[in-house]
């Protein structure tokens, strides 16, 4: 039986399209609400994990437990550990063929529109719905290359070795709670090696669903992108719109060997109930090149900040983000760039929009460790505010312990002009389309920069958004 | 049958202070107006009034076309009963090409029912008469492809005025000093572009300070504006005295304008 509300009154929340849910009467499992070492060890056991996976996550629990909320960022005062369901399987088994997912999932992936992406141009899917990967695919070719893309719970099963040599190698369960917090309960993610020169051409994809209030959603990314070898790596994410909150509390680690080329795109666009507290971050060896594409639409609060080691002299990060923070939504985000080796570039590119009362904050963070000379770091950070009741702040933080080094950094936050609504207005655009046009324009050089499909995705998004701004 | 577009007794204030007091004007599809005065007099208040600008408050009088009282309407609409301004000072919107911006605006300007988010006219004709247009008026095809006047030259954007103005075909066009700014070359070529462009469809009203743009395009109407009023009107050669001999002559004319004048001058340097 289908719940899905879209054709009812109650998808009406805000502008926000994706807000539909399906049933959750057929469940495979769902553990009860609540986290302990009862919890946590129910999950690994039910995935029949090897011991120290096991034993990884007990102590991972008690980091979290032990380290504090952080005190900066945004808001987390509502947010309830004890009021969230830690682990949701949704179906029993993963499949290759999407007509054999159960009819409501498959459905929902229909209508954020997956399969059709995939036969267009993508050249390898995950779909993780609630807990679990419910739908993988990767291209023959690739396979028979030698590349892996499977979840991350296979990966550990079908992939000992190569997965214990880097899992929580870049982010270890002390970096911070909420990487412990996702040490101790992680489930599904994605799970990708890249053997040596192979080069993708078309990106993998993963698709991130929430479906259950109070979900909370923790899944674990482990990339290594070997010499010479390239990746561009897609995740969307979208959740059903309920009054109570949900989690979504990612780990990400990537490793880019020498000469090789990671590109990881995100376009989160969490309904407004979602707190997004994601860890992200990349190792970077010589010559290699990392670049965190990040677009934060939605949520209620997101804290991002998708770093970059990088290691080995030559090896370059580049972190472009675009946050557009609405009515109800606090957008914390911003990029941090260490560099530990001479020779070393980064850039970052950051954009956020705050409309109807929403809030964005770029926080970043730019290292220069000890010896790494003769680094360049670009930073540009501008912010437009669409009306008097939004915001905008900027944290940018330097850290630098060497002299050789040329670190810049520009910031800007404008408003629209009532100039610039005039004159697109008196071309017989209404207020509502210059807004738009404004807006667009402001992203623009960002988005030129995304390959076509995500380009058109990400305007679409945006003028979702502006959709009803004004009036 | 051809529109009026018609101003009378027009007052108009920025903030708390007046600028336009009483303006009388009418303009006729198809007639040539040439709005000339010193600095300062008023005449691009008219013309952002006419447009609609929100910082300037009609406080009494009526702007209306073909009768209809069009004081309320905001620019979006008045460009959609043909109304058009080329700016003085057209402004930069960073990131938007000229090209999406001009489909847009050419989509709603040709269908003025056209509501938000539905279809836009067809790219194919779109980009063929945008092509033709630019060639045109002597404009590189590249500029369809790059942000509206970001990082356009002053005579640039003067001339990306008249590509929209020739885009959009209004019934009535205001230019505001559209030749200050452009080399001699430019200003024939923009001054020819607008002679081709007007026609019995369009009625122009030409601020200007120079004269190189009344040669091409004779007005049949010449206005001087002083101190919020428009205090003469005659035919072409008032263009051509006023551009000869200056104001002083105007002002002498109209003392109690002139007084105005410098009263006004005197509070703005206190
Ligand atoms: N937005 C504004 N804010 C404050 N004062 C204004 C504004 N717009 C116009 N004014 C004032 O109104 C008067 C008329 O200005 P306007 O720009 O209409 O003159 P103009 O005739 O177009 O002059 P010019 O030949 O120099 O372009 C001036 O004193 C000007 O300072
Ligand atoms: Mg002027």
């Amino acid at each position: 039986m289908s719940t899905d509300t879209a054709e009812n009154s109650d998808v009406g929340v805000g502008d926000y399209q994706f807000g539909f849910h399906d049933s959750t009467e057929n469940y495979a499992f769902t553990s009860r609400k609540g986290l302990d070492r009862e919890i946590v060890s129910q999950i690994s056991e039910m995935k029949g994990e090897p011991d120290w996976m096991r034993e990884f996550r007990l102590r991972s629990l008690e980091i979290f437990l032990e380290k504090p909320m952080p005190r900066w960022g945004g808001d987390m005062s509502e947010l309830d550990f004890q009021d969230i369901y830690y682990y949701v399987k949704a179906s029993d088994h993963q499949e290759k063929s999407w007509d054999d997912v159960p009819e409501d999932i498959r459905k929902t992936y229909d209508r954020l529109g997956i399969p059709e992406a995939e036969k267009k141009y993508l050249a390898g899917v995950k779909a993780q719905y609630e807990s679990e990967v419910v739908y993988g695919s990767l291209n023959e070719d690739l396979a028979k290359q030698g590349v892996i893309f499977t979840d991350t719970d296979s990966g550990l099963r079908e992939h000992p070795e190569l997965f214990r040599k880097y899992f929580a190698t870049i982010i270890p369960p002390e970096d911070n709670k909420f990487s412990a917090l996702n040490s101790a309960v992680w489930s599904g993610g994605s799970f990708i090696y890249i053997p040596p020169g192979v080069h993708i051409d078309f990106p993998l994809q993963a698709y991130f669903r929430i479906n259950t209030q109070n979900m909370g959603q923790f899944e674990r990314t482990l990339i290594i992108v070997d010499e010479g070898a390239s990746l561009h790596y897609v995740e969307g994410c979208t959740a059903p719109t309920y009054s109570s909150d949900s989690l979504h509390s990612a780990v990400v680690e990537i490793i880019v060997n020498k000469g090789g080329r990671c590109r990881y795109t995100t376009i989160q666009n969490w309904s407004n109930n979602v707190y997004n507290l994601v860890t992200k971050r990349a190792a970077v060896y010589q010559d290699g090149l990392m670049e965190w594409v990040d677009g934060n639409l939605g949520s209620k609060l997101t804290m991002k900040y998708p770093a970059i080691y990088l290691m080995e002299p030559g090896a370059r990060g580049e972190t472009l983000s675009i946050a557009f923070a609405s009515k109800g939504q606090h957008q914390d985000a911003g990029a941090k760039m260490v560099h530990c080796a001479p020779n070393t570039l980064s850039r970052i590119i950051s954009k956020s929009i705050s409309k109807d009362g929403g809030r964005s904050t770029y926080r970043g963070l730019v290292k220069v460790e000890k010896g790494a000379e003769n680094c360049k770091s670009n930073v540009v950070c501008d912010a437009l505010i669409l009306d008097p009741e939004s915001k905008s702040d900027t944290f940018p933080y330097i850290e630098i312990e060497e002299s050789q080094v040329a670190i810049e950094h520009e910031a800007s936050v404008s408003k629209i002009a009532e100039e610039q609504l005039l004159y697109l207005m008196s071309r017989g655009l209404t207020e509502a389309e210059a807004s738009a046009m404004i807006v667009t324009g402001f992203v623009e050089p960002l988005v030129k920069e995304l390959p076509m499909e995500y380009a058109v995705e990400m305007n679409r998004l945006i003028e979702l958004q502006m959709e009803g701004s004004v009036g | 049958m051809s529109l009026k577009l018609k101003i009378e007794n027009l007052h108009v204030r920025v903030g708390e202070t007046p600028i336009l007091k009483g303006v009388n004007l009418e303009i006729a599809q198809g007639e040539i107006h040439a709005l000339m005065g010193p600095n300062g007099s008023g005449k691009s208040t008219l013309a952002y009034a006419l447009m609609g600008h929100p910082k300037y408050e009609i406080t009494e009088g009526t702007i209306s076309i073909d009768g209809t009282n069009i004081n309320d309407l905001d620019p979006c609409e008045r460009a959609r009963l043909g109304m058009f301004l080329a700016f003085q000072y057209p402004v930069t919107i960073p990131g938007v090409k000229v090209a999406d911006f001009l489909r847009l605006a050419v989509s709603n300007v040709r269908h003025p029912e056209r509501k938000e988010g539905e279809s836009l006219i067809s790219m194919r004709e779109f980009r063929t008469e945008l092509r033709e247009t630019m060639k045109q008026l002597n404009m590189d095809a590249e500029f369809a492809r790059r942000y509206l006047n970001d990082g356009f030259s002053g005579g640039e954007k003067k001339r990306m005025e008249i590509l929209q103005l020739a885009m959009l075909k209004p019934k009535f066009a205001l230019l505001d000093e559209t030749d200050s700014g452009l080399d001699s070359d430019a200003v024939r070529v923009v001054s020819e572009g607008l002679a081709k462009l007007s026609g019995p469809e369009m009625g122009v009203l030409i601020i200007t300070h120079h004269e190189r743009l009344l040669e091409y395009n004779k007005p049949d109407f010449t206005h001087v504006m002083l101190a919020g009023k428009i205090v003469e009107t005659g035919d072409a050669s008032l263009a051509h005295e006023l551009h000869a001999h200056g104001y002083a002559e105007v002002r002498k004319r109209h003392p109690e304008e002139a007084a105005q004048e410098e009263e006004q001058q005197q509070e703005a340097t206190v």
